[in-house]
């Protein structure tokens, strides 16, 4: 395990900057965790008479136009960025791998489920998450299910041409040959080569899932309005933003940098990755 | 070719086919009466009856899926609930905005992302490359009404060089000049697109550049330039020709929330407050309308690189 950790590092010595990416998500996850103790304020704590104040010592980031600390609520929403993040890439593999799999082994059944992927990849990806939380209801959980529904096709669809790759293999072969069960195969020789691949389609749908979120925030079909996300922020403050530019500033900031330190990773990631499997995960991610 | 333009155009129709029918389900599922929505909270309810038989929502789904789809083969896409307007008028209205604004996005698009992408991949491995393809993976993970707002603040609200909203027809006062109302929104929703082109196309000349063909023509002493212009760049934009039809999905995604930020008359904003006022018939016209258009430009895609390269098949 020392081995694998060492040589994972080794991979982000080599790209100075992916290693700021990935040091930049430690530091988000930390604070996400501790965001009550280190939160000066409580993120609903209100200060009348001090609204739309500009950054100073008491107010790191200023405050918003109920006076509530920006500091802090950026804070706290890194909590609501990484549980979208969590929920959206937890529920595009746990429904894209099986469905790209069993596609995979299964071609008459794979041709039917790779052309509903198809009708899904022809509806726009927001209109998509926008349809389906009108029917949902607005929640943080839909959000996640509409977010997670966009990358649940281009999950299966990788999965899909991974899984046929392997299947050429001479030792899948060979082991299908001997009489070994689908589940068997499936559990020692598919799922252990995918983690590579998988791992790096992970880190880019974490990334875009948090434009998407901001996406819904800002359209005001995301988070419900009372919770600290960033995109709730960014779109409380776009009536103040020529008053308060710094309202606009520090949540969007935010944003940008957890999406940039997550495509950094994916993409230091995807460079060591298997050439076999590399032109699968290519630029053309779905936005 | 004939035999592949007919296949793949049959698998567009199939897949058009299905995509109505989920559209139409998706409507259906959505909770709330729409009678209720059009009449009012003061309908009787022998009103609300009676609308509903005229509606026909009284008979079986699949029943109401063939009168809706009949209706649409003849180009009658139903009314809208708010307006009291045909919804192929409240497209038509839409459309204007919404496709000269993608036309003028697609020309940023091409003129910054192909030129700078080709810069990267000539310069590989310097800090020009780096610096190039780190901005573009930045632009990639701003969203997109973040940039769209931080042009508004600087360009529009503290120079005051541009409009910051809203677009009034060329064909009305101002003719051409009006265009500039679409210059911030069109850059905003071109960064991160013309992003994906400078990598993919820096990605593809650098795949490009491997081939042996390229090697016998250096060999042959063919200036550096041409080889790049003629025999690198030309195979190049196959691959970025390809990816049209993927840019403009994502174009569509963005250009909703693009045209919110700029209170822009077009069909992605009026799809979203469609959404917020439940005015079905509006929603399942404006995406059954999206959605066939994406599959023709794929369409057009597939086989224009079928076409441009015939050793290919997608399948």
């Amino acid at each position: 395990m020392t081995t694998k950790l060492r040589s994972f590092l080794s991979v982000f010595a080599a790209r100075p900057v992916a290693l700021l990416g990935l040091v930049y998500l430690v530091t988000i996850v930390t604070v996400a965790l501790g965001a009550d103790v280190i939160a000066p304020y409580a993120p609903e704590a209100i200060e009348p008479i001090n609204r739309l104040s500009p950054p100073s010592w008491g107010h790191l980031f200023g405050t918003d136009h109920f006076g509530r600390d920006t500091f802090s609520r950026v804070l706290h929403g890194s909590r609501l960025a990484l549980l979208i993040g969590v929920g959206v890439v937890s529920f595009a593999l746990a429904t894209g791998v099986p469905i790209g799999i069993v596609s995979a082994l299964f071609p008459r059944l794979g041709r039917v489920l790779m052309r509903m992927v198809d009708v899904m990849m022809a509806f726009p990806s927001l209109l998509l998450a926008l349809g389906l939380i009108v029917i949902l209801g607005q929640s943080v959980a839909n959000a996640i299910l509409a977010i997670g529904v966009i990358y649940l096709t281009t999950t299966a669809r990788i999965t899909y041409g991974v899984t046929l790759r392997l299947r050429e293999e001479t030792y899948v072969e060979a082991a299908r040959s001997m009489g070994a069960s689908t589940v068997w195969m499936i559990r020692r020789h598919i799922l252990p080569n995918m983690i590579s691949p998988l791992l790096v389609q992970a880190s880019f749908v974490f990334a875009f899932a948090q434009l998407g979120a901001a996406s819904l925030d800002f359209l005001g079909l995301g988070a419900p309005p009372e919770i600290p996300s960033w995109g709730n922020m960014l779109a409380e403050s776009r009536i103040y933003i020529t008053r308060a530019p710094w309202l606009l500033f520090y949540p969007g900031l935010m944003i940008v940098l957890t999406a940039f330190s997550l495509n950094l990773v994916g993409d230091v990631l995807r460079d060591r990755l298997d050439p076999r499997f590399r032109e699968m995960l290519s630029n053309r991610q779905r936005r | 070719m004939l035999a592949y333009v007919l296949k793949r155009t049959g698998a567009a129709i199939a897949t058009l086919v299905a995509a109505s029918i989920v559209i139409f389900i998706f409507i259906h599922l959505i909770p709330g009466d729409p009678i209720y929505v059009m009449l009012g909270d003061e309908a009787t309810p022998e009103q609300v009856e009676a609308l509903r038989i005229r509606l026909g929502y009284d008979q079986p789904i699949y029943v109401q899926y063939f009168y809706w789809a009949g209706n649409v083969l003849r180009g009658d896409l139903g009314t809208s609930i708010f307006f009291q307007e045909p919804v192929t008028l409240i497209i038509r209205d839409g459309a204007e905005t919404s496709l000269l604004l993608a036309t003028v996005t697609m020309v940023w698009i091409v003129a910054l992302g192909v030129p700078v992408g080709v810069l990267a991949a000539i310069r590989q491995g310097t800090w020009i490359d780096q610096g190039l393809s780190g901005i573009a993976m930045l632009l990639a993970s701003i969203p997109t009404f973040w940039v769209g707002l931080y042009l508004i603040l600087i360009f529009a609200a503290n120079l005051g060089w541009l409009p910051s909203s809203g677009y009034p027809s060329i064909f009305e006062e101002g003719g051409l000049s009006n265009l500039r109302y679409l210059l911030l929104p069109s850059l905003t929703l071109a960064a991160p697109n013309a992003a994906l082109i400078l990598r993919l196309t820096r990605a593809s000349m650098l795949d490009v550049a491997k081939e042996d063909y390229v090697r016998t023509a250096r060999s042959k002493g063919i200036r550096p330039y041409r080889v790049v212009l003629r025999h690198i760049l030309r195979n190049a934009l196959l691959a970025v020709v390809s990816a049209f039809g993927f840019t403009f999905a994502a174009l569509i995604s963005e250009a909703v929330v693009t045209e919110t930020v700029f209170a822009l008359p077009g069909i992605g904003r009026m799809v979203v407050q469609s959404i917020l006022r439940r005015d079905y018939p509006v929603i399942q016209g404006v995406i059954l309308v999206i959605v066939c258009l994406y599959l023709v430009i794929n369409l057009l895609v597939d086989i224009s690189y079928r076409y441009l390269d015939p050793r290919v098949d997608l399948e």
